[in-house]
C-alpha cells in the first residue's frame, strides 16, 4: 500500500490530568509536533504527527485533561467541544485515544463511560503499566477490555513501551469505521454520575485486584511535604533556591544576549546609512524586541524548575500549601504558579492562568500579576538604588540597600493580596469557587519529557514576541523618533518628539510626584519594557550607553533629582503598568480591550498615589 | 455504628441518611478519621459556592466523593487547619473544609 492510498485520519487524547498524556503525545508524535491557539480562545492546541506501519499519517490532537466531559474551565470546554466535534474549524476525531493511569483507575472509568456515549471509536492507553508491574497490580485486560467494550493497549510512555501496539489498534478502529454519527452525550445530572461510578466500581471490582506493594512512598514525602509548619518551610526554601537559580544561572546567558543585541544594533548602525531606517532597525526593532527577548534565559530557568515540580508532582501540594495563604486575598491556590512566573515576567504568567477553571478567579490573577516584581524592573531599580541609597549597614548585619530591594519586593506582593482582597470584596463579593484537586502520586521527572516542554515554552515566549511586543515596540519607537529634531537643536532629539511632547503636556501632572521633564519623557520609552527607562533616561539626559555604565548615569541623577524624587521614582515602578507588552496578553487572553484599560487606569493611580505619599512624605522630613 | 457499617452503603439515599445517627459532616474531621461516605448532598452556602450547590454536588461526586466510598484525612493545612488532604479509595485529593461540608461520612470507631 502506498501513502496515497491511504486518507489521513484523526485521533484526538483524552484523559485524566496527570495520566501521562503529555509523555504519551512525545512518545508518539516525537518532535513533529505544533503548538498553536484554537479559534477564537487562547486554549493552547496541541497537534502532532505520526505514521502508521501500514503508512498512514495521523495526526495527533493533545486535549486538556479533564475529569468529565461537563466542561468547567476554558481548556474543559476545549476538549468536549473536540471531543464532540463541535469546536470551530476542527472535525471530529476519528478515534478517541483514552490515556488512563494504570494504578488509579476509579475516575478514568467514569470518564470512559461517558467518552463511550459520544459514539466514537474508541482505545484505551492504560498508561503507567511499569508502575503497576511494580506494585504489583493485577488487571484482567481482556475482561476491562470486554466491560468497556473497547481495545486496550498497555503502554509505557516515558520508554516508548507499547506505542507501535497503539498506533496499530487505532489503525484498525480506523478500518473497521464503526463511528456512531448519533452522539447520545448530555450533561449527567448528580443521579447520573453515582449510578455511572457505582457502575465503574463494578467494573473495578472485576477486572482489577488491589495491588500487592501499593505506593506508600507518596504518603511518606507527604507527611514531611505537607506538613503543616516543615511543608510551608520546605515552600519556601525552594522558592528561594529557584530565584537564586533564576538571577544567578540565567545572568551569563542574559548578559550575552545584551550584549548580543547591542553588537547587532551596533553592526546595523555601522553599515547602514543613518537614517530613519537605520533609527527604526537599532532603536526600534533590535533593541525593542531585544529588551524583551533578554529575559528568556530567566524564563527558561524559572519553567525548568516549574516543569520539573510539576512533572514530580509537587506543584498541586505547593498550590494546597498556599491556598489558604492566598484564599486570605480572595485567590485561588492554583494562582501560586502564575504569579510565582511573574516575578520572572508578567508574560509568561499571564498566560500561565489558564489552568484556572473559574473566570473571576482567572481575571483577578491576571489583574494582580503585573504587580509581582517583574525582573525588568530590577535594573531600574538597581539604577535608582545605587544613586540614592547609601551604602550602609543597618543593624549590623544587613545592607541598606539590599533591605530597601526587599522593601520593594515585599510592596509588589502586598499590593498585589490586598488588590485582589479589595476586588473580590468589593466588586465580586462571596463568590468563593471550589478548591478540589487531586494529589497524583509523586514521580520521578522524566529528562526527555522536561527538556520538550522547556523547548515548548521557550517556543511560545519567543512567538508572543514576535506577535505581540513587536507592534508595541514599533509604536512606542515611532512615538519616541517622530518628528525629528530640528536642524541645529540642541537637546536631545526624543525631546522634539511626539514622546517629547507628550511628556512636556504631562509633566504638570506629574509635577505634584516630584517628576522633572526628563523623567516624565523617559516614561514614554520605558513603556515598551520598564528597563527600557534607563535607556531612556540617559538618552534625555544625554548620556550615551547608559546601560554599559550605569554609575555615570547615576551620578547624573544625583545631580539632578532629589532623594525624594528618587524615592518617588522607585515607588511609581513598584505600581506603574509600564510594559506595553503585558497590556497587549492582557488584551488577548481576555479577549477584550476592557480588562487592559482597567489595568492601565487602576497601576497608573496606584502608582501616583505611592509616588505621590512618598515623595510628599519625604520632603516634610527634609529630603527634598 | 458497627451495625451501619455493615449495610450495604449503595442503598443508602439521602433521605436515609438523615435517620443516620452518627454521620458527620467531612468538613469537621481530622487528620487520622476514617470512615465511609453515607451522603453527598447540595445545601451548605447556596449562592455562596460561586458556582452554586448543585454544581458543587456534581463536582463532589466526579472526583469520587460517592458514597460508599472509603476516605481518611491525611493532612490539614497551618492555617484554619485548612485545607484538608483527604485519601479517597487510593487517591489523594486536597479540599476546602467549605467545600466538604456537604459530604457526610460515617466514622469508624477509634
Ligand atoms: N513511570 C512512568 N511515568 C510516567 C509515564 N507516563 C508519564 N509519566 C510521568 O508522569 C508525570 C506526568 O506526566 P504528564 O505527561 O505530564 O501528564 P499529563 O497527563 O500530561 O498531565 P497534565 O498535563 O496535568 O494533564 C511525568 O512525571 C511523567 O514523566 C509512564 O508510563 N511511566
Amino acid at each position: 500500500m502506498s501513502d496515497a492510498a491511504l486518507p489521513g485520519a484523526r485521533i484526538a487524547l483524552v484523559g485524566n490530568p496527570n495520566s501521562g498524556k503529555t509523555a504519551l503525545f512525545n512518545a508518539l508524535t516525537g518532535s513533529r509536533q505544533k503548538v498553536a491557539n484554537y479559534a477564537g480562545v487562547t486554549v493552547e492546541r496541541k497537534e502532532g504527527q505520526v505514521a502508521t506501519a501500514a503508512g498512514r499519517t495521523l495526526s495527533v490532537l493533545d486535549l486538556p485533561g479533564t475529569y468529565s466531559l461537563r466542561a468547567r474551565s476554558p481548556d474543559e470546554v476545549v476538549t468536549r467541544d473536540a471531543v464532540l466535534g463541535k469546536l470551530a474549524g476542527e472535525t471530529a476525531p476519528d478515534v478517541l485515544v483514552c490515556v488512563a493511569d494504570a494504578t488509579n483507575l476509579r475516575l478514568v472509568l467514569r470518564l470512559i463511560l461517558e467518552l463511550k456515549a459520544v459514539g466514537r471509536p474508541m482505545v484505551l492507553a492504560l498508561n503507567m503499566y511499569d508502575i503497576a508491574q511494580r506494585q504489583g497490580l493485577r488487571i484482567d485486560l481482556e475482561g476491562l477490555s470486554r466491560d468497556l467494550g473497547c481495545p486496550i493497549v498497555t503502554t509505557v510512555a516515558t520508554r516508548k513501551r507499547g506505542i507501535d501496539d497503539l498506533v496499530a489498534q487505532v489503525e484498525s478502529q480506523i478500518a473497521a469505521g464503526a463511528i456512531n454519527p448519533d452522539s447520545t452525550w448530555r450533561e449527567p445530572d448528580a443521579g447520573q454520575i453515582r449510578d455511572a461510578h457505582r457502575e465503574a466500581q463494578r467494573i473495578l471490582k472485576a477486572n482489577v485486584r488491589a495491588p500487592e506493594r501499593p505506593d506508600t512512598f507518596t504518603g511518606k514525602v507527604d507527611t514531611v511535604l505537607l506538613h503543616p509548619v516543615a511543608g510551608l518551610a520546605i515552600l519556601f526554601a525552594l522558592l528561594f533556591v529557584m530565584f537564586q537559580a533564576v538571577f544567578t544561572w540565567s545572568k551569563a546567558a542574559g548578559d550575552l544576549m545584551t550584549d548580543g543585541f547591542t553588537g547587532l544594533g551596533g553592526f546595523v548602525a555601522a553599515h547602514l546609512p543613518a537614517g530613519m531606517l537605520t533609527s527604526f532597525l537599532t532603536d526600534g526593532v533590535i533593541s525593542g524586541v531585544g529588551s524583551v527577548i533578554v529575559f528568556l534565559p530567566q524564563i527558561l530557568v524559572l519553567f525548568f524548575f516549574i516543569i520539573l515540580l510539576e512533572d514530580f508532582g509537587y506543584m498541586a501540594r505547593a498550590a494546597f500549601l498556599m491556598d489558604r495563604i492566598m484564599g486570605g486575598a480572595g485567590l485561588h491556590g492554583r494562582a501560586f504558579i502564575p504569579l510565582l512566573s511573574s516575578f520572572a515576567c508578567a508574560i509568561p504568567g499571564i498566560m500561565s492562568t489558564r489552568v484556572i477553571d473559574n473566570k473571576r478567579d482567572r481575571l483577578t490573577t491576571i489583574m494582580v500579576a503585573p504587580l509581582m516584581t517583574c525582573s525588568a524592573r530590577i535594573p531600574v531599580y538597581t539604577l535608582i538604588i545605587s544613586a540614592f541609597i547609601p551604602n550602609r549597614q543597618v543593624l549590623g548585619v544587613l545592607s541598606l540597600p539590599g533591605l530597601v530591594m526587599f522593601g520593594l519586593y515585599a510592596a509588589g506582593i502586598i499590593s498585589a493580596l490586598g488588590v485582589s482582597f479589595i476586588t473580590r470584596r468589593l466588586f465580586w463579593r462571596g463568590a468563593v469557587e471550589p478548591f478540589l484537586m487531586e494529589l497524583p502520586a509523586y514521580k520521578l521527572p522524566d529528562p526527555v519529557n522536561v527538556l520538550r516542554s522547556l523547548f515548548l515554552r521557550g517556543k511560545i515566549f519567543i512567538t508572543r514576541a514576535g506577535t505581540i511586543i513587536f507592534p508595541m515596540m514599533i509604536l512606542v519607537w515611532f512615538l519616541s523618533s517622530f518628528p525629528g529634531a530640528p536642524a541645529g537643536a540642541t537637546d536631545p532629539a526624543i525631546n522634539y518628539s511626539l514622546a517629547g511632547r507628550i511628556g512636556h503636556l504631562l509633566q504638570p501632572a506629574l509635577a505634584p510626584i516630584g517628576f522633572n521633564w526628563q523623567m516624565t519623557i523617559a516614561l514614554i520609552p520605558g513603556f515598551a519594557a520598564r528597563e527600557v527607562a534607563v535607556a531612556a533616561l540617559g538618552t534625555v539626559y544625554a548620556i550615551g550607553n547608559a546601560d554599559a555604565a550605569p554609575g555615570a548615569l547615576a551620578t547624573t541623577l544625583q545631580h539632578h533629582w532629589s532623594i525624594a524624587t528618587g524615592l518617588a521614582f522607585l515607588a511609581w515602578y513598584v505600581f506603574a503598568p509600564q510594559c506595553a507588552s503585558t497590556i497587549g496578553v492582557v488584551k488577548r487572553e481576555t479577549n477584550s480591550w476592557l480588562w487592559p484599560a482597567v489595568m492601565l487606569v487602576y497601576m497608573t493611580a496606584l502608582a501616583y498615589i505611592a509616588a505621590l505619599l512618598v515623595y510628599q512624605v519625604a520632603r516634610a522630613s527634609g529630603l527634598g | 455504628m458497627h451495625d451501619m457499617l455493615a449495610q450495604p452503603a449503595e442503598a443508602l439515599t439521602a433521605s436515609d441518611a438523615d435517620a443516620i445517627a452518627g454521620a458527620v459532616r467531612l468538613s469537621v474531621a481530622r487528620p487520622g478519621d476514617r470512615g465511609v461516605i453515607v451522603d453527598v448532598r447540595a445545601e451548605s452556602h447556596p449562592g455562596d459556592h460561586g458556582v452554586g450547590v448543585d454544581e458543587l454536588q456534581r463536582r463532589l461526586l466526579e472526583f469520587g466523593f460517592v458514597e460508599g466510598a472509603r476516605v481518611e484525612v491525611l493532612h490539614e493545612g497551618a492555617i484554619w487547619r485548612d485545607p484538608i488532604a483527604v485519601r479517597l479509595d487510593e487517591m489523594r485529593i486536597g479540599l476546602r473544609r467549605r467545600d466538604a461540608e456537604d459530604v457526610w461520612v460515617l466514622l469508624d470507631p477509634k
